[in-house]
This record gives C-alpha cells, sequence and structure tokens, in this order.
C-alpha cells in the first residue's frame, strides 16, 4: 500500500503544476480515488489525461501497491466549472 | 508482449464493435469496476461481448500493454480503446456516451 502523500508526490514529480486530492475509498490504502487538476490537460482526450496520471503512478499500480485508482481530471478552466456547481 | 497474444487481443477487438476485457462476464462481473461498465451498457441496451482477463494471464497482462493502460476493465469500441470504469461513467453522465455509441453501431 501507498500513502496518499507518496501518490501526491508520484504524480507531483512527473506533472510540477498538479493540484492532487487523495481520498483513501476503504482505509486499506489500496482503493485509492484522485482528484488531479492540471494545465497539462489542456486539449488531450479523457483517455489521454489519464495516461498522463497512469504514468506519473506506473510503479505503484505495476507492483500492486496501488489495485484500484478511479480517477478525475481537470484542466483548471473546467475544474472551476465544476467547483462552482458543486 | 508474444505476437500471438497481439494476435488474439486485435482478432476480439476486429470482430466486435463493442468489445469489454473485463473480470467475470456480463452474467457474473467479479470486480465492481467490471460490474460498472456492464451495468452502463445493459442500460444502453447495446449488444457488446465481454472477454474474462482471469480466464487468460496472457491476455490479462496483453491488454494493459496493448492499450497502454494499467487497469481492468477496458472497453473498445469499433477497435479503439474508449477508456476504463471512470471515463465509462464519466460519458455516461455527460450523454456522450449514447452519441458515441449510436455513431459506432450505425457506421
Amino acid at each position: 500500500m501507498v500513502t496518499a502523500d507518496q501518490v501526491i508526490s508520484m504524480i507531483q514529480t512527473d506533472m510540477p503544476d498538479a493540484e492532487v486530492q487523495v481520498n483513501d475509498l476503504t482505509g486499506g490504502g489500496d482503493h485509492l480515488e484522485v482528484t488531479v487538476v492540471s494545465e497539462a490537460f489542456a486539449g488531450r482526450s479523457l483517455v489521454q489525461q489519464h495516461q498522463l496520471v497512469y504514468k506519473a503512478v506506473q510503479s505503484a499500480m505495476s507492483s500492486e501497491a496501488i489495485h484500484a485508482l478511479a480517477l478525475k481530471t481537470y484542466t483548471p478552466e473546467t475544474w472551476s466549472k465544476v467547483s462552482q456547481s458543486a | 508482449m508474444a505476437p500471438e497474444v497481439q494476435e488474439r487481443i486485435e482478432t476480439l477487438i476486429n470482430d466486435n464493435k463493442i468489445m469489454v476485457f473485463m473480470k467475470g462476464n456480463k452474467l457474473m462481473p467479479q470486480c465492481g469496476f467490471s460490474n460498472n461498465v456492464v451495468q452502463i451498457l445493459n442500460v444502453l441496451g447495446v449488444p457488446f461481448e465481454t472477454f474474462d482477463v482471469l480466464s487468460d494471464y496472457d491476455v490479462r497482462q496483453g491488454i494493459k500493454e496493448y492499450s497502454n493502460w494499467p487497469t481492468i476493465p477496458q472497453v473498445y469500441l469499433n477497435g479503439e480503446f474508449l477508456g476504463g470504469s471512470d471515463i465509462l461513467i464519466e460519458l455516461y453522465q455527460n450523454g456522450q456516451l449514447q452519441e458515441t455509441v449510436e455513431v459506432a453501431l450505425a457506421s
């Protein structure tokens, strides 16, 4: 298992501007819900956006330290719309 | 990945307009994320095929490499990778999935 802080630092190493929130869904550290906001997502499809994040946490996923990652990705623009409507 | 594994994956993807690589099958999904995808496709009422990666280790690992995507389930539409559980849910909720699938099935 990995800690939320480790996941955040893995993502920010690859994507320095990213704002990252991690929710531990089960408390066991292996089912995580991660929200990432980054300018790097602009102009990319959802699949490409998720692939960027997966690449950053690849080592933890392939070792099964993380079994499941529920991902939400936003550009700063789309995030401001989502967070206003929520 | 071994060429014969890649060939099997390509055959599955090319022979079915909607192909789901999942844990379990459409009647008995063995994972909550796989179940999400099956439920969404059932609600849309579209025909789809599933492949149980738990039954085949080579395909289970090979599809991750093939799609450059680390998790199961994976959905292919007209031979193109559409996404996993999160993306299917998001596309369904914003209405894009219905449209994308209708266009693909009509082509």
